[in-house]
């Protein structure tokens, strides 16, 4: 059994007045100890409502959670808050986007790690102190005595990620959720951050669910790929399949439009035409149609069905044939 | 009709550092451009790449002089434009138009698109009545993919590509010859970005525009760019045609940035090596000495590299670098080795040589 199953999450928020919105609509995936899983898909597919929905962290007014989230035979969405709190930073870790504003500015560094290292582990703060430290080192900052001191604004970008990725490691989490952990960061910077993670995953035998909008993260560090759209999985496959052939016209679409540094210069991108506000509902139709090259009468009328075939789950009336050239640009 | 439309010379632009309550004392200074020179041919595009804090948009910035330059010249069409007062400066800065980030923050709010676009128009004596204006604002919208109706809108009604799209339009208004787009693509989802840059290109094409495209991504700048130029720490470390700089990069530190990119492929990704620089980004208030990039460089030597700042000098025709062993890494005579990461202090910018004297707030002036 996996270390984490996601079956059928549904998060709806209601506003009063308003129809409800379908955020995430049916999300299902399976997270294997020492895999690393990753979401994509761009601004308002649903990617960091799953990540908060997994985590509880989504607020409780208002939010319609259903579906399960199953971590080790426990069913995370029918904890109780107080359970919950036991569970993040012992059982799942998370590293979110920006790093100052996810760091405590009041508190040094050395004791918002070793918070965590008390509260969950019962460490007296002496000890929890040297492990700290220790852990610090681990990811990779360097002077980690003097670092243990210092205030999030005295470190730069880069090491407050690392100071959150050890935060989030203090207490040896079977699954850690990173939510666009580089996308705050310098390129460089994000080499390194990646490269760290990547080791920390194997050394530790970590799961890893990435979330992040950039293909080319996911194409060196993820082994199974789920592509969201406008909050329902369309497209997932093994990162070599999807890279090779990508079916779903989103995912194909989206490879087609990112300026590739190996690209022949002069090759035009294609890209996808209108923008996310362009949806059309999933009740009966498929979200993407609009925006579809390859849309069909049948794709405004009829909610796509999920087909899982050969290692490849696909969500569309009329996928794109490998082999195609690009579907021809569109004028927006 | 020359063939260089701008040529900037040793462009400096150094930041004061102030401190105290009653008097603004000089303590340091912050070096975010620090003795650039670049030439523009009419109708290329030229790409600046760096990292954030590398003072790519302080350049950007200050060739247009919205930011005042400390030092250097930069020759607008042959014209002295650092040196133009008043009214010359005003006229000639219809010549040179720029498109800026953040499309919402550079629109005002409460400005209809059609009082965006004329606003321009007005100022440069370019509206000659009704008719010409409003054909001419058509003209606009459909030169970038915008419907007509757009005009009577609010600059919240539209998404982020066509709010983009918008001061796209406000930069063409005026028939510039350069336009400077300060990273026009960063805030859009991937699939929005290619319609922006292909609508770039279009544009070029069309109206024989000259481009200067500042970016932290070197993909979108590869793509895009006849020749780049890359910055590191208020300096160009690197320039060439953007084939020859991918191909061929000589620098160490476009050499470690270029295999920090991540491209979609996974086979190229498991294939490739990664140089991955040790560090953070030294403080441009205090940079390091000789070759800035010193302190991260996995092909540092003993000599020369941390006194001596190196110029840029053309390797091969097109291809400048600075570097003083570029020659060296690239015939393999010198190999990377290790490199410890030095701590980069978050300072204040102060120089250690400014002492502190004096009140640093208004209770310690009243409570001395």
């Amino acid at each position: 059994m996996a270390l984490l199953e996601v079956r059928d999450l549904t998060v709806v928020f209601q506003r009063k007045g308003e129809e409800p919105f379908h955020a995430v609509d049916g999300v299902s995936f399976d997270v294997e100890p020492g895999q690393t899983v990753g979401l994509v898909g761009e601004s308002g597919c649903g990617k960091s409502v799953t990540s908060l929905a997994i985590m509880g962290l989504l607020p409780k007014r208002a939010t319609k959670i259903s579906g399960t989230v199953t971590y080790d035979g426990t069913d995370l969405l029918k904890l109780s808050d107080r359970e919950m709190r036991d569970r993040r930073g012992r059982d799942l870790g998370m590293v979110f986007q920006d790093p100052l504003s996810s760091l405590n500015p009041v508190v040094p560094i050395g004791l918002q790690v070793t918070e965590v290292l008390e509260r969950h582990r019962g460490m007296p703060r002496k000890e929890a102190m040297i492990e700290a430290k220790e852990l610090l080192d681990k990811v990779g900052i360097p002077d980690p005595d003097r670092r243990l001191k210092e205030y999030p604004h005295q470190l730069s970008g880069g090491m407050r990620q690392r100071a959150l990725i050890a935060i989030a490691l203090a207490c040896r989490p079977k699954l850690l959720i990173a939510d666009e952990p580089t996308t705050a960061l310098d390129v460089t910077i994000q080499a390194q951050i990646l490269s760290l993670m990547k080791e920390l995953v194997q050394d530790l035998g970590t799961a890893l669910v990435m979330i992040t909008h950039d293909l080319g993260v996911v194409a060196g560090l993820c082994d199974e790929v789920n592509v969201l759209y406008g909050g329902k999985v369309v497209e997932k496959a093994m990162r070599h399949k999807l890279f090779a052939e990508p079916r779903h016209p989103y995912t194909h679409g989206l490879l087609a439009s990112i300026p590739r540094l190996d690209a022949p210069r002069g090759e035009k991108l294609t890209p996808i035409r209108g923008s996310v506000a362009d949806n059309i509902p999933w009740t009966s139709a498929c979200a993407f149609a609009p925006r579809c090259p390859n849309a069909l009468d049948v794709c405004r009328a009829e909610t796509p069905a999920e087909v899982n075939k050969l290692g490849r789950l696909l969500r569309c009336h009329n996928p794109v044939v490998p082999g195609t050239p690009a579907a021809e640009e569109v004028q927006a | 009709m020359s063939e260089t439309l701008v040529s900037v010379q040793d462009m400096k632009v150094h930041f004061p550092i102030k401190r105290g309550v009653f008097f603004d004392r000089t303590v340091g200074h912050v070096y975010a451009v620090d003795g650039v020179d670049l030439e523009i041919k009419r109708g290329e595009t030229y790409g600046l790449v760096g990292e954030s804090g590398c003072g790519k948009s302080t350049l950007g910035r200050a060739m247009l002089r919205l930011n005042e330059p400390t030092d250097g010249k930069m020759i607008f069409d042959g014209q002295d434009f650092s040196t133009l007062k008043g009214e010359e400066l005003r006229k000639m800065r219809r010549r040179i138009q720029m498109v800026f980030q953040d499309p919402l923050s550079s629109l005002d709010p409460r400005q209809s698109v059609e009082s965006i676009l004329v606003e321009g128009l007005r100022a440069h004596d370019l509206d000659e009545g009704k008719e010409s204006t409003a054909k001419r604002l058509r003209e606009l919208l459909a030169a970038v993919g915008l419907p007509s109706t757009a005009l009577r809108k609010y600059p919240h009604e539209f998404s982020g590509g066509q709010r983009q799209r918008i001061g796209i339009a406000r930069a063409l208004a005026l028939n510039p010859d350069l336009i400077v787009a300060d990273e026009p693509v960063s805030a859009l989802d991937v699939s929005v970005q290619a319609q922006v840059v292909n609508l770039l290109e279009e544009l070029q094409e069309k109206f024989g525009l000259t481009y200067l495209v500042i970016a932290h991504d070197l993909a979108v700048v590869k793509h895009i760019s006849d020749r780049v130029g890359v910055m590191y720490l208020g300096g160009l470390v690197e320039e060439a045609t953007s084939e020859d700089l991918y191909d061929e990069p000589l620098h160490p530190y476009t050499r470690a940035l270029l295999s920090a990119i991540p491209v979609p492929d996974p086979q190229v990704e498991d294939r490739r090596e990664r140089i991955l620089l040790a560090g953070d980004l030294p403080s441009p208030a205090n940079p390091p000495t000789g070759c800035r990039f010193h302190t991260r460089c996995p092909w540092r030597q003993a000599t020369k590299c941390d006194t001596e700042r190196p110029a840029l000098r053309e390797l091969k025709p097109g291809h400048k670098v600075a570097c003083h062993w570029a020659e060296q890494i690239r015939s393999g005579e010198i190999q990377p080795h290790e490199v410890k990461p030095v701590l980069v202090e978050e300072d204040d910018g102060l120089s250690p040589d400014v002492p502190l004297v004096g009140p640093a707030s208004v209770t310690e002036a009243l409570n001395p």
